[in-house]
């Protein structure tokens, strides 16, 4: 065994240190590229543990790059993202929620170069992934899934009071939830401070009877005719046929709700029947079968002016901030290539819609018809601040759930006029800047 | 010689004062200063989350007070400061009053009180949060059991019960800081008074009244003082129960806040709405340790 005695160590450290003072440069193992990706801890935890155990693996060989990726809880994203710009430090990579891209669109980088090629070979970019991340000048962020929002529903019990095809229009759901409130089987709705099931519903709500918060030129036409009979017919609603604690719902009590029995039909991703297909013994019917194969999808009723859809979007900024802005780029095109994608997609089993159209004919939607509708929830999306233009103001009337909140006081007591007076004020305050 | 002149330097009575108090001064102008002044000039500014803005004058200020979500949230701070206060201190007293009885398993009982204080306020809240779930809260079962309801109450989702609610928590959560404080002050308080009153005729209430309690006022005053502070800064509660609904009926100072701060990032009015704050948490502190001095020097 070679000896290695103090003075040679000092001779070759205190060369090596001059080397690297005298050429400005760290060796190369210290300089290797790190990219720091934070996302939501995935409503599929598989998928999240896929990315951890073979997809970064690989991405990491193939790129010469280290990847250190970081799951929070969705809500905690924004104070995160906030305080990297401030500090002007922090992750590479963010994952952001629907229009939220507009709020920091001054510390994004320009991903077009990345945008462009994905949609080009992957059949082009839904409408929703458009208007959430471009500005009309640059892209703001790269379209990452669509988790696509359905009706679960409990299929014998929506036959017991004769209805053998989910109700179709908001009037049928009424009549259907109002005899299955009767039945102690109330619908399952939040109307409180949460980012995905809250406006996932309220906003396509809105649009189905014809309101909207701004008009195509951004004009406030919140107070009009339409909203005021949405929020008029949500109050009846609300009473007759929902589960009224939902009004301190977050996004994970009407999973429980469901799973335990307690409520018939709720608007979700598919994490319900998802759960459900993990633990099939776990979760059974009053009748002692399984509860998986009582669950149906489906969109949200039809209004007086069509259906509409409201999906969490989700995107990856690549932050100005980063000085690995390059990486985290060559990263992102690397895990949207078609091959290494597709084993993420797989993974969620359904749960997520990729934001591009060519992932409609994968063979994967025809394994299990139950999650079927959920192939063009994002196809039939809109994002919030419909039908405007998209831009920053609109996501700040999200991130108040102005709109959410005008239901909710209406539920709870304030006159349809009021509430809908109150939310009109609140967007043109928004909008108007005062 | 530099050592015998350095240790000159420092006999200088203003100098060594100078050098112990820098590190405190130098940690309040970092910590407490600092911020304080960048929070008064973000509220001038227009800044969002990525771009600095440029001054507007009180122009946040016209607009929170034109907001009526603003309003709720101060109204809701006041009445939650006010109630939470009065319940926190009468709870606290009573406690302290019996703790400072002599009883078998005394320390215990006082180690296990603190409990609620200990706790991360997170995780308890959590629990509050489990307790008052609108489908499987444990209370409504339990009362329900109890035949004393027949149908669910729903805590946390109707805008009074919500309130309510959280005021509970926080009464739970501050009365074990009241009580052991107060109990310190208790113990302070010789027994030879309590004994000559006695002897001289006075019954508890009296003693209690007349003897007990003008000499725990100072501590109470500053118990009450650290206290209105806190709770009127409250957030972690508030966002963890409620996160500021439904539809804006519990928001706070601070949490409305961090809504509109970090949610929407506009942090100027993020800014200008928690230093709504500062002039009413101002006037509690001039008037609470002005309050103190007095009976201090009586």
């Amino acid at each position: 065994m070679a000896r290695y005695t103090r003075r040679k160590f000092l001779q070759a450290s205190g060369a090596g240190l001059a080397g690297i003072l005298a050429s400005h440069h760290a060796p190369v193992f210290a300089q290797q590229s790190q990219v720091h990706w934070i996302k939501w801890n995935d409503f599929v935890p598989a998928s999240d543990e896929l990315l951890r155990k073979s997809l970064l693996p690989e991405a990491m060989k193939a790129l010469g790059i280290k990847i250190n990726l970081e799951t929070v809880n969705g809500n905690d994203l924004q104070p995160r993202v906030t305080s990297a710009i401030q500090s002007g430090t922090g992750p590479d990579v963010f994952m952001l929620f629907n229009n939220h891209p507009h709020i920091y669109s001054s510390s994004a980088v320009d991903v077009s170069d990345v945008t462009s090629a994905i949609a080009k070979a992957q059949g082009g970019y839904y409408n929703v992934a458009k208007a959430n991340t471009t500005d009309g000048k640059h892209t703001l962020s790269v379209p990452w899934a669509v988790i696509g929002a359905e009706i679960a529903y409990r299929k014998s019990w929506f036959e017991e009071i004769g209805y053998s095809k989910f109700p179709e229009t908001w009037q049928e759901y009424h009549d259907a939830g109002k005899k299955l409130k009767a039945k102690g089987r109330p619908l399952g709705q939040t109307l409180g401070h949460t980012f995905g099931d809250a406006p996932t519903f309220s906003y396509p709500y809105l649009w189905s009877w014809g309101g909207k918060e701004v008009d195509e030129k951004g004009k406030v036409v919140l107070n009009s005719k339409e909203t005021l009979e949405s929020v008029k017919f949500m109050q009846t609603f609300w009473k007759d046929a929902f589960d009224e604690g939902g009004l301190a719902w977050d996004d994970t009590n009407n999973n429980r709700a469901f799973l335990s029995g307690t409520i018939s039909a709720t608007l979700n991703g598919a994490s319900i029947y998802i759960e459900t297909l993990r633990k099939p013994d776990q979760y059974q019917t009053e009748k002692g079968t399984r509860m998986r194969d009582d669950i149906r999808h489906s969109p949200l009723p039809k209004g007086p002016k069509g259906q509409f859809g409201f999906h969490l979007f989700q995107s990856h900024m690549v932050m100005k901030y980063s000085k690995n802005q390059k990486p985290a780029k060559e990263f992102l095109k690397w895990i949207h290539t078609p091959a290494n994608y597709e084993k993420w997609f797989v993974s969620q089993k359904g749960y997520s819609t990729p934001p591009t159209a060519q992932w409609e004919k994968h063979k994967m939607w025809d394994e299990d018809p139950v999650m079927a509708p959920f192939k063009i929830a994002a196809k039939l999306g809109l994002s919030p601040g419909y039908a405007g233009p998209p831009n920053r103001k609109s996501a700040e009337v999200l991130t108040k759930y102005i709109i959410t909140d005008m239901y909710a006081k209406a539920v709870q007591g304030m006159s349809a006029e009021e509430a809908v007076k109150w939310a009109a004020e609140e967007v043109s305050k928004v909008y108007t800047g005062t | 010689m530099p050592a015998a002149r350095s240790s000159r330097i420092l006999e200088r009575e203003d100098t060594l004062a100078f050098w112990l108090l820098f590190p405190t001064f130098a940690l309040l102008a970092l910590f407490i200063a600092y911020p304080f002044v960048r929070g008064v000039w973000l509220s001038l500014t227009n800044a969002t989350v990525g771009d600095p803005g440029h001054f507007v004058g009180l122009r946040n200020f016209t607009k929170i007070f034109d907001d009526s979500i603003f309003r709720t949230a101060a109204l809701n701070t006041f009445v939650y400061t006010a109630v939470t206060t009065v319940f926190k201190l009468a709870l606290g007293l009573w406690l302290a009053v019996l703790l400072n009885r002599h009883f078998r398993g005394k320390s215990w009982v006082r180690a296990f009180i603190l409990l609620p204080f200990i706790i991360p306020t997170v995780l308890s809240t959590l629990a509050w949060k489990w307790m008052f779930d609108p489908t499987f809260s444990v209370l409504n079962w339990t009362l329900f059991k109890l035949h004393f309801i027949t149908g669910r109450i729903n805590w946390l989702g109707d805008p009074e019960l919500a309130m309510a609610s959280i005021m509970l928590v926080n009464v739970w959560r501050g009365v074990p800081f009241y009580a052991i404080s107060l109990l310190a002050g208790l113990q302070t308080i010789s027994p030879d008074l309590h004994e000559a009153a006695a002897i001289d005729g006075a019954n508890r209430w009296q003693r209690f009244w007349h003897v007990t309690w003008p000499l725990l006022l100072p501590v109470t005053m500053v118990v009450v003082l650290f206290s209105v502070i806190q709770t009127f800064a409250d957030f972690q509660l508030v966002y963890v129960l409620t996160g500021g609904g439904p539809a804006n009926a519990t928001h706070l100072f601070a949490t409305y806040a961090y809504q509109i701060g970090i949610g929407t990032g506009l942090l100027s009015e993020g800014a200008a709405i928690s230093l709504a704050m500062f002039p009413a948490l101002l006037l509690v502190v001039v008037f609470q340790l002005w309050y103190i001095r007095r009976v201090e020097n009586r």
